[in-house]
């Protein structure tokens, strides 16, 4: 099937407003009696959740975690974009669309990613109404940072704690709302399903996590704004729980999961100390400003950094990418760093290090101090280390992910009713997503774009009568309860986390940074052993009528285990190298990644077909009316 | 090394609780503290005992979901850190350790070392925020606001709401929690036209949550991972006294 993403015609600039025009409305008094459906409260659900309630739609906002306001873009670091154009060094709607397009690699929507540019501006206003304490200058205007990927000063910060900030206004929002009356919460509460009726999305099934009761709820539309899967890696920058439910069931119940393989491995973070680690943490990207990145020439070289002289040192950045050296783009910098220490030149066994005694000569310390310090300070209480006195270890880490299930011009996926937002979505940041772009997106998609679009879905919708006894509520809550039910039963000798260990391991080395056919097909045979093994010979203790975080774990890796498969077919099917998804065979001889516009110039949107059965591919190509299709170069 | 743990181990909100000993073998230094826990949990499900259940997320110390009392210092002995940020090796071979979860009447345990903070949501949902409607607003740079006010909102705009100050204080106040917003928004001139309300109404949605008062024990500054200072305290009771005033103002006239 050659999919539609409905983005209206006419120029660039216009589609947006026109197409605003032209969506339906619904009166204030009829507003009431749809409900509405918003899964997960980070900066997506919670500004979606919020300005639903504030139009005065009936909504109910769920979240895993014991309060909305812990959703994981709260660890956000490092800012949000906008094309205010404040320090007047040349940006404007059209550049912050152009970088974007491009930083994707050309696998984004047009009129999507120019409705995020324009939006940009909306977001920086709204938020600083709302009291988030962005960094000003000595006269009190905002002040802005650069990012990678762009020649101006567009990033708006909050220390190294926007995502925060961010989250905290739209969370205070919700909480208006909730004291309102248009908002209910449902924290501590996870989405196992979601119930469709003649084919349009009509509600979901949820565990109560404290009690274990399953629970339906109606709605006239579902919001799903459930985050990325990176934890598909087991080791990432996500939270403990962030997790491919919610969009991979909704993908079971027909909905297209578009481009699974685009995922974005960060350079900069803490390398993995042990068997025991269970999370990584990311160091800002901002921190390769200042400090060189090198391994020692000698193989599996036992000394401690500062034993190694000068003369000894490769510094790889520097070598192979002498234009940009050490602020090679993040895709690249990655690749280069498991390279090096694929073949053995590793730092101490883990890494490579970001050393930062050229600066703290040139700068002084107190400078450094006063750039980098809270990131110093972070390092070293995770590594023990000092980093004035000793360079910093670091290594790639899997951090983003820019596929999604597959969404029109209005957020809405090919289910009527099933609306997506911010990362759990696929629509604006192509093969690789820019830095201080995902903020931007989610808060657009929340304030600015579904208010729009789910009022024309609804005007269209008669308002359902709460019925949770109708025979696809009934079957959903049977099918999640034999589900943890076969969980249960299991009772094997392999913990959870074990498998997903396992699984991760699979994931980081045939469908990592760096991919080839053969290394997918690995892959391919080894993810569906490992889930016929994990349904064998998983051991989950307690009971499902209870609080039983072993049990939360479970259903979220076996859903990893299904979802995996996907992820590495989408790979093995795309024959190009585009932003984060590298295959080695298809390489410029610079290293570079070698796009086929010719023949992969199209979004990759997948239709589940059973869990043992290959999925049936729908595409939906890429027009590029306004940009030129070129090698992506920051040379 | 080899540690003794001694954990809280609760059934439900209304079941008796009891300190439950533990061998913790073969720990790294490396290792975070919710690690080592995790270690001890995949032990105990092996041997076919029930794992020790306890809140966490996002590792990283941003998102305020961890809440361990070690030691009886919450969040654990290394300062402005909190639980998921705490490494082993600020332990040694052979310590006990105690692991207790949040205490606080307005803080009811849930299971083992989980507590239920909920009563945190509705002191800011009391009014905790600006009131302003999504659209419609003015252009960020039209309202100028001075560094100084912006960096002190921050600082106290940084609290992550995990409940430490309160399970630090001998009275159980969430003075610390609610001065933190109180301070925030009063600092912004956004804030300042609900200032008066917003004291009055989290204040007193503070004490119908059943948290104490403050009585200047400073025990919430030294446990809050974030560094929040009481200084906050006195910001929120300045305010709190200057919307009284206003509001006899207004009766008498």
């Amino acid at each position: 099937m050659i999919l539609n993403g409905k983005c209206p015609s006419g120029p660039l600039s216009e589609k947006w407003d026109r197409h605003r025009h032209e969506l339906k409305l619904v009166n204030p008094a009829n507003k009431r009696k749809y409900r509405i459906i918003a899964v997960g409260t980070g900066l997506a659900g919670a500004s979606a959740a919020a300005t639903l309630g504030e139009l005065g739609y009936n909504v109910e906002a769920f979240c895993y975690q014991d309060s909305p306001r812990r959703g994981h873009s709260i660890a956000a670091q490092g800012g949000i974009n906008a094309a205010k154009n404040y320090p007047n060094d040349g940006d404007s709607i059209f550049r912050l669309f152009h970088d974007t397009i491009k930083g994707g690699d050309f696998r984004a929507r047009e009129a999507n990613v120019y409705r995020l540019a324009m939006l940009s501006n909306n977001i920086i206003d709204q938020c600083v109404a709302q009291g988030v304490p962005f960094a000003r200058d000595y006269a009190g205007y905002l002040d802005n940072r650069s990012f990678g990927g762009a020649q101006v000063s567009r990033t708006f910060y909050a220390r190294g704690q926007t995502g925060q900030q961010l989250l905290l206004g739209a969370y205070g929002a919700l909480s208006r709302q909730v004291k309102a009356g248009s908002v209910r919460l449902h924290p501590r509460t996870e989405i196992l399903d979601i119930v469709l009726i003649d084919r349009e999305a009509k509600g979901i099934t949820v565990r109560d996590l404290v009690t274990g009761r399953i629970d339906c709820y109606t709605a006239d539309a579902i919001c799903l704004c459930t985050g990325g899967y990176a934890n598909v890696f087991y080791l990432s920058t996500n939270a403990m729980g962030s997790n491919v439910t919610a969009t991979y069931r909704a993908y079971k119940k027909g909905a297209f999961f578009a481009n699974p393989c685009f995922t974005q491995i960060h350079p900069t973070c803490i390398p993995v100390s042990g068997d025991h680690q269970s999370k990584l943490t990311l160091m800002s990207e901002s921190l390769r400003n200042d400090g060189r990145v090198w391994v020692p020439k000698m193989k599996s070289d036992k000394r401690s950094a500062h034993e190694i002289p000068e003369a000894e040192r490769d510094y790889f950045l520097e070598r192979k990418y002498p234009s940009y050296g050490n602020l090679a783009p993040r895709d690249i910098a990655s690749r280069a760093a498991k390279e090096v220490c694929d073949e053995g030149f590793g730092a101490g066994g883990s890494g490579v290090y970001l050393d930062f005694a050229d600066s703290l000569h040139r700068l002084g310390e107190d400078k450094v101090r006063e750039l980098y310090g809270n990131l110093f300070d972070m390092y070293e209480k995770i590594t023990g280390e000092n980093a004035y006195k000793q360079p910093m270890r670091i290594y790639p880490a899997p951090h983003y992910t820019m596929g999604g299930l597959w969404v029109d011009y209005n957020l809405q996926s090919n289910i009527p009713g099933l609306f997506v937002l911010g990362e759990a979505n696929f629509s604006d940041h192509g093969a690789n997503r820019l830095g201080a772009s995902a903020l931007m997106q989610g808060l657009a998609d929340g304030y600015f774009v579904i208010p729009y679009t789910i009022a024309d879905h609804l005007a269209h919708t008669t308002p359902v009568k709460a019925d949770t006894e109708h025979s696809e509520f009934r079957k959903s809550r049977e099918d999640v309860e034999a589900f943890a039910k076969k969980l249960l039963s299991v009772n094997g000798r392999k913990t959870v986390n074990e498998f997903h260990r396992e699984l991760g391991k699979i994931m980081w080395e045939h469908v990592g940074m760096a991919r080839s056919e053969e290394s997918l097909k690995q892959a391919l045979k080894q993810i569906p052993a490992l889930r016929d093994e994990f349904w064998e010979n998983v051991r989950i203790p307690g009971s499902g009528s209870e609080l039983n975080q072993e049990l939360e774990k479970a259903g979220r890796v076996a859903d990893f285990l299904e979802f995996a498969e996907l992820m590495a077919r989408d790979a093995l099917h795309r024959n190009e190298s585009c932003g984060g998804h590298f295959r080695t065979e298809y390489q410029m001889p610079d290293g570079e990644a070698k796009r086929d516009d010719e023949n992969y110039c199209y979004v990759a949107a997948w239709e589940f077909k059973g869990v043992d059965n290959e999925p049936e591919l729908h595409k939906e190509p890429l027009k590029f009316e306004n940009v030129e299709l070129a090698v992506r170069s920051y040379k | 090394m080899d540690l003794i743990l001694f954990v809280w181990r609760q059934k439900g909100p209304d079941e008796k609780g009891l300190l439950e000993q533990f061998a913790a073998k073969d720990i790294s230094p490396e290792m975070s503290f919710l690690e080592m826990l995790d270690t001890v949990n995949e032990g105990l499900i092996k041997a076919a005992k029930e794992p020790i259940a306890f809140d966490h997320d996002c590792r990283e110390g941003i998102c305020g979901m961890c809440s361990q009392v070690i030691n009886g210092v919450p969040h654990g002995p290394q300062e402005k850190t909190t639980v998921c940020q705490l490494h082993m090796r600020n332990f040694k071979d052979g310590d006990s350790i105690y692991i207790e979860p949040w205490r606080a009447r307005a803080f009811p345990v849930i299971k083992d070392l989980i507590v239920d903070r909920s009563a945190l949501d509705r002191i800011i949902q009391a009014g905790g925020y600006i009131s302003v409607h999504t659209g419609g607003v003015p252009d960020a740079n039209a309202v100028l606001i001075s560094k100084d006010n912006a960096d002190t909102a921050m600082d106290a705009s940084e609290c992550i709401g995990c409940g430490a100050c309160v399970a630090a204080c001998p009275n159980g106040s969430a003075m610390l929690f609610t001065a933190a917003k109180v301070t925030h928004l009063a600092m912004l001139p956004q804030g300042q036209i609900e200032a008066a309300r917003r004291v009055c109404i989290m204040t007193e949605a503070m004490m119908k949550e059943g948290f104490g008062n403050c009585s200047n024990h400073y025990e919430c500054q030294a446990a809050c991972p974030k560094g929040i200072r009481v200084q906050f305290i006195a910001k929120l009771n300045r305010e709190f006294i200057k919307a009284q005033i206003k509001d006899s103002g207004k009766r008498n006239q």
